[in-house]
């Protein structure tokens, strides 16, 4: 059994500072990290092939130093790791970046079971799993948060609108993973770094995966961005500075005076 | 593709804005590097506009396209059968304001196994035509199954503008649908409006505190997925009538490739439905640990309310994911929200800002939080809080 899993380079947006001045954010110096629901979504698979043996690749779409995220999956226990990188993918929106996966994973052949993360921390759009799996024609399972596989059939529980549902799909299919309740990330110790060095990365451009460069980047995306600009500030309320019997105080007049407690 | 023109005066703001790192000075130059994704944040911090992102449009054909289409999301209700889920009310509502603009049809399509009962109560929210698709096989949503059908109405009838409710169905569903046309779509949009003909999607933009105008000029349909909450409900008109098309679209068996084994409904969540609640108390880092939390709800107690957290806190393990207030969390528009402890980056200032009355109470006077809220308190939120809830429980 081979499984791929998308993962991608985030900015650690628990990390972002908000500029007082200006409302924008500060995002010098911001550390990467690999998007956290790619991080379980990797783990899920790492526990799979504990379970069956089964081959993990890990495909990263990214600038070069992207790679950091794949290396990080070699020392997580992944088997294999492919960076895929190229100018042309610059600019690419999820219905693009979704056809350059596609075709990484099409290049890559043989896969089972992909997983991806639900979304990424960076744009919160849910959308390249679908994506991925329309392109290659493969039934999707979003929103799960718990995975398995008998035989050929993969199985998960995934989130519903109030509840759950457990299903069922034949391979090859494509899970996408939410975080569940209680998660902490599993972190490599420094033996498996020190190993994962000797597990060479492979780069693959827009050349290796045969793409059509009409469909990638910004003159393949279908989206475009019109206009990047400061949300508009609210009528600035009124901002109550005292002692904290004083705010206190005032606050319970407001409750009463919005007659929220009677 | 990315320039640097000779305006470049070295002012260095577009290095600060690069979320990548791509962006250096050589020379009292700017200059871009590798690492650049073409995300243009460092076009628009640039004060004499010397960067620009140069690109080529999509010529589709988008001639013959018309209407805008509401994907109606239906819900188990008690009594066995499916009732539209309200999100379907607020797009209907939306869309209506786009269709007026355009001079164009407002539509709803609903696809389910007894789906023509809901045309009554879609057309008293405004549509004009209604596609029913029944099929004995959507007694509960399925990607393939629902895709299929979308994918062969949207070609037959060729609408201008699709929205779909952003639900776990319209988030698995609108993505599929999209790659197979070849078509744009934006998650979660916060405005939607008409420019020069297109759709002008607005969301929050790069994980961060700003907003981007989002358009898909070159391709048919338009496509967007909208938060329940977000968008304003109109007053039903009971008796209004629509024009009722009934679809067939045939489905083969063997194209149905995912088996639902088993279902499970849990309305339980700690104190009831976030997104439902009239009053929300809300805590963020600030808040501190497990303890903090506790007073919120105490407090939430005390108002009749629910409590939320912002990412923040959800992050540090100290509230459910399932009641994070914002872009990525829940969308509420209660009556009351109080912001304990929250700074208000925009991620979660979208999820809560169609609260009627907001308060925040946050030590540091230049939180952003302050510039939303109708009553800010500078101050320890936990402190407050413990004190608040004292005064209410003592009938004060």
């Amino acid at each position: 059994m081979r499984i791929a899993v998308c993962i991608k380079q985030v900015p650690d947006s628990t990390q972002v500072k908000v500029d007082p001045a200006t409302g924008t954010l500060i995002r010098a110096g911001v550390p990467s990290i690999l998007n956290p629901y790619d991080h379980y979504a990797l783990e899920c698979a790492l526990k799979l092939k504990k379970e069956t043996g089964a081959e993990v690749c890990v495909v990263s779409m990214g600038p070069p130093q992207a790679q950091e995220v794949v290396r990080l999956a070699l020392a997580l226990g992944a088997d294999r790791g492919i960076l895929l990188s190229d100018r042309a993918f610059a600019g690419s929106d999820t219905w693009a970046t979704s056809y350059a996966l596609s075709q990484a994973l099409r290049h890559l052949g043989g896969v089972d079971l992909i997983m991806c993360g639900v979304m990424a921390i960076d744009g919160d759009t849910a959308q390249t799993g679908p994506g991925i799996a329309c392109q290659l024609g493969i039934p999707q399972i979003t929103f799960c948060d718990e995975i398995s596989v008998a035989g050929t059939t993969v199985r998960a529980k995934r989130l519903i609108e109030g509840g759950h549902e457990t299903v069922e799909a034949g391979f090859p299919a494509l899970a996408t993973m939410s975080l569940p309740h209680e998660y902490e990330r599993a972190y490599p110790s420094f033996r498996q770094i020190a190993a994962a060095q000797e597990k060479p990365y492979e780069v693959w451009t827009v050349a290796t995966i045969h793409a059509d460069p009409k469909f990638l980047g910004l003159n393949g995306s279908p989206t475009r961005v019109d206009r990047v600009y400061a949300p508009s500030a609210r009528e600035r309320g009124t901002i109550f500075t005292g002692s904290p019997a004083e705010i206190v105080a005032r606050f319970l007049e407001i409750l009463k005076q919005e007659n929220f407690v009677k | 593709m990315i320039t640097v023109s000779e305006k470049c005066v070295g002012c260095t703001k577009c290095v600060s804005a690069c979320p990548f790192g791509a962006t250096e000075m050589r020379g009292k130059k700017a200059v871009i590097t590798d690492k650049c994704t073409l995300c243009g944040a460092c076009v628009e911090v640039c004060p004499v506009k010397a960067i620009s992102i140069g690109r080529q449009e999509l010529t589709g054909d988008i001639s013959g396209y018309s209407g805008v289409w509401i994907f109606t999301e239906l819900a188990d209700s008690p009594d066995g059968g499916h009732s539209v889920r309200p999100v379907t009310f607020e797009l209907l509502s939306a869309g209506r304001g786009l269709a007026e603009k355009l001079g164009e049809k407002l539509c709803a399509v609903v696809i389910g196994k007894n789906a023509a009962v809901h045309t009554a109560e879609l057309a008293a929210y405004g549509a004009e035509k209604i596609y029913v698709c029944e099929n004995e096989n959507a007694e509960h949503y399925t990607t393939d199954l629902y895709a299929n059908i979308m994918v062969s109405l949207i070609k037959k009838h060729k609408p201008a503008i699709v929205l779909y409710p952003s639900t776990y169905v319209g988030r698995d569903l609108a993505p599929r649908i999209a790659s197979e046309l070849y078509v744009g779509l934006t998650a979660d949009c916060t405005g939607l409006s008409i420019k020069e003909g297109n759709l002008l999607q607005t969301r929050p933009a790069f994980g961060g505190n700003i907003m981007a105008d989002i358009l898909c000029p070159g391709a048919r349909p338009q496509m967007a997925t909208v938060r329940p909450n977000v968008m304003k409900k109109n007053e039903p008109q009971p008796g209004r009538t629509a024009e009722v098309v009934c679809e067939n679209v045939a489905v083969d068996k063997d194209k149905l490739r995912v088996r639902i084994v088993e279902r499970h409904l849990d309305h339980r969540h700690c104190g009831g439905k976030i997104e439902d609640s009239e009053v929300v108390i809300s805590g963020g880092r600030g808040m501190k640990d497990d303890k903090g939390f506790k007073l919120l709800a105490g407090l939430a107690e005390q108002l009749g309310g629910c409590v939320g957290a912002s990412r923040a806190a959800v992050d540090m393990g100290l509230h459910p994911k399932s009641h994070q207030v914002g872009q990525s969390g829940t969308t509420v528009s209660p009556k009351l929200y109080v912001a304990c402890g929250i700074s208000g980056a925009v991620q979660h200032v979208v999820g809560m800002s169609g609260a009627e009355t907001i308060i925040a109470v946050n030590k540091d006077p230049n939180a952003p939080i302050f510039n939303v809220c109708k009553y800010g308190f500078v101050g320890d939120a936990r402190q407050v809080v413990e004190k608040i809830t004292e005064s209410l429980k003592n009938g004060k």
